[in-house]
């Protein structure tokens, strides 16, 4: 009998795929069905935003922060926000910091159903989609009312929010929070306990908590790992620390604890958000400082000072001073990053986006080997990538 | 829990360089606590050195590389910046690492230490044309098959240098130089009347 040379073989796979979560090229090695080697091609959404942020002054640069990861919009306003606001060392109000932690958790809803619901999808399981689409829509009815669009939101400004809460929206988020608890059970009875979806996730992709650290791992895949790390509880930020919330952490560090810890995370922001719509205060919602904010409209009619810094903060803009920072969030994906360096001028000098997909898509190659090329799939869906994130 | 004050924070991390002073002597180059954040800077060829002791020793344990970018300063003479931040789970810390290079010499690769370098050294060496030495796959890794340039540069153009479209007669895309319908617009907003001290149009008859 003739000898037969076994030889590993490549597919590519993506980057129009369904399963590829956006326009990821995956080059993959593959010995017969096991994977020995994923080569992630990625940069295929590259759209510059670091070197467009260097040429528009720091208010016109928040837009770009939604159209990063459009699932989580508020969340990365947020980080940019946050790092403006220390090198200018203003003071945000409480009302302002309230809403923000509302709609920073109704941020990692949107973010967290989108994931479970897609790797779902991914494994075989599509009504948790049909139905969880849904409560998205209506989540993205509550940015609508506060920014005027259903995702790339501009909400939040310097020294606090755009606008306050229009009235009744309060009461509106918690009848929401209300109807959804049923329906994330509804979901939670259907994935949970489903015996093909815990045959497709459960010992996939396992990562241990010293690699989790290696490879620069955030958020939900480091809680996965075991390792109880959340930026809201370690290094508060905004009134996270007047929030009584819990910290999951899975055990094993595989697709399945992934898929848990985000469940539990679910609940864990509707916690948040209840204790926010309680404790909220009236009050104003941005800084009183003109040279941040702009002052309202109607003094603008009366007061000629009012009007420069009007017509000045939008020609000019905000200088800020010089210096450098560097702000995190816990967004739905893990720890979100900016890194501001101003040169005092009105322009960003540099802004470095630490997005935590970009870290995670890169450990792809190594939990992916070894497994079939089903489970690449399950692990992709896991790793809850968007790539307006990673390519930038 | 109470949050900790700008203060406190800057205090803790005085207490933290104080360690550090000691066990770097010759390769800290400067040392700044700002905005409640703590900069190092360090010589690029002991930056393997250092983040192996920030990583390992008791008293620092910065298990995780959060970022690596690249900054440039066209103006210096070595004109870019790598910078580094570690955050340390168990003393719940941050740290911000800085090296100096130009464009030719090689800054050297972390990856041995830190797995996660990998693609962000690419990226710095996509974006910047900061070269790693010893890193095992240092490909371009955001901008197109065969783009050439590094985008990032203060002075590389915002439009680039080429654009692209698909030709209907070569059944491909191609690519050509870049032309503006009209000029690339930048407004200097910066006010007149602070700073920059220069001449308005006009001011030339006061003296008259």
């Amino acid at each position: 009998m003739a000898e037969t040379r076994l030889e590993t073989f490549a597919i590519n796979f993506g980057p129009q795929h369904p399963a590829a979560h956006g326009v990821l090229r995956l080059v993959l090695e593959m010995d017969g069905e096991v994977v020995e080697r994923a080569d992630p091609h990625i940069g295929l959404l590259h759209r510059g935003t670091e070197k467009l942020i260097e040429y528009r002054p720091y208010l016109q640069n928040i837009p770009y922060f939604d159209r990063l990861d459009y699932c989580s919009m508020l969340c990365q306003e947020h980080a940019y926000v946050l790092a403006v606001e220390r090198l200018l060392g203003c003071e945000v109000p409480i009302r302002a910091q309230y809403i923000r932690v509302l709609f920073d958790e109704i941020t990692r809803i949107l973010n967290h159903l989108l994931n479970v619901t897609t790797m779902a999808l991914d494994v075989g399981a599509m009504t948790p989609l049909l139905w969880m689409f849904e409560e998205r829509e209506k989540l993205m009815g509550f940015y609508e009312a506060v920014s005027g669009a259903r995702m790339h939101a501009n909400y939040y400004r310097f020294g606090g929010v755009a606008r306050d809460l229009p009235d009744g929206l309060e009461d509106r988020i918690a009848a929401w929070i209300d109807q959804f608890v049923p329906k994330l059970d509804d979901m939670d009875e259907l994935l949970t306990e489903n015996r093909i979806f815990k045959q497709r996730t459960v010992d996939i992709g396992i990562v241990k908590a010293q690699d989790a650290l290696d490879w620069g791992f955030s958020g939900p895949m480091l809680r996965a790992s075991g390792i109880p790390w959340d930026l809201r509880k370690a290094q508060p930020y905004e009134v996270y620390d007047r929030m009584d919330f819990l910290v999951p952490v899975g055990k094993n560090g595989d697709c399945y604890d992934r898929y848990l810890v985000r469940m539990a995370e679910i609940r864990e922001s509707l916690k948040i958000m209840r204790q926010c719509l309680e404790q909220m205060p009236k009050g104003p919602v941005r800084v009183q400082d003109y040279k941040i904010a702009p002052p309202p409209r109607a003094l603008m009619k009366s007061s000629m000072e009012a009007l420069i810094h009007h017509f000045k903060l939008y020609t000019e803009g905000v200088r800020v001073p010089a210096g450098e920072v560097y702000a995190a969030v816990e967004s739905g994906k893990g720890e979100f990053g900016v890194y501001l360096v101003s040169d005092g001028t009105n322009k960003p000098y540099r802004c470095k986006i630490r997005s935590p997909g970009y870290v995670h898509l890169q450990a792809l190659d190594f939990m992916s080997k070894g497994h079939q090329l089903a489970d690449v799939v399950a692990i992709i869906g896991s790793l809850d990538i968007v790539f307006g994130e990673i390519d930038r | 829990m109470p949050v900790e004050t700008l203060a406190e924070r800057e205090a803790a991390l005085q207490d933290l360089l104080a360690l550090i002073e000691p066990v770097l002597g010759d390769h800290l180059l400067a040392a700044k606590i700002a905005h409640g954040e703590l900069t190092i800077t360090v010589p690029a060829t002991s930056i393997r050195r250092v983040l192996g002791y920030l990583r390992d020793d008791p008293n620092m344990l910065f298990k995780e590389l959060v970022d690596l970018c690249g900054v440039d300063y066209p103006e210096r003479e070595r004109r870019f910046e790598v910078v580094y931040h570690l955050l340390s789970l168990k003393h719940n810390q941050r740290i911000r690492v800085k090296v100096e290079t130009d464009e030719t010499t090689p800054v050297p690769s972390v990856v041995e230490l830190f797995s996660t370098a990998g693609w962000f050294e690419r990226e710095a060496w996509d974006m910047y044309g900061i070269y790693f030495a010893d890193h095992p796959d240092l490909r371009r890794i955001l901008t197109d098959y065969g783009f050439e340039g590094h985008p990032l540069r203060k002075d590389f153009p915002l439009t680039g240098h080429v654009e692209l479209r698909y030709d209907d007669e070569q059944k491909r895309v191609v690519y050509e130089p870049v032309k503006l319908r009209q000029d690339f617009r930048t407004f200097d907003f910066l006010s007149p009347w602070e700073g920059g001290g220069g001449l308005l149009p006009g001011d030339e008859k006061a003296a008259r």
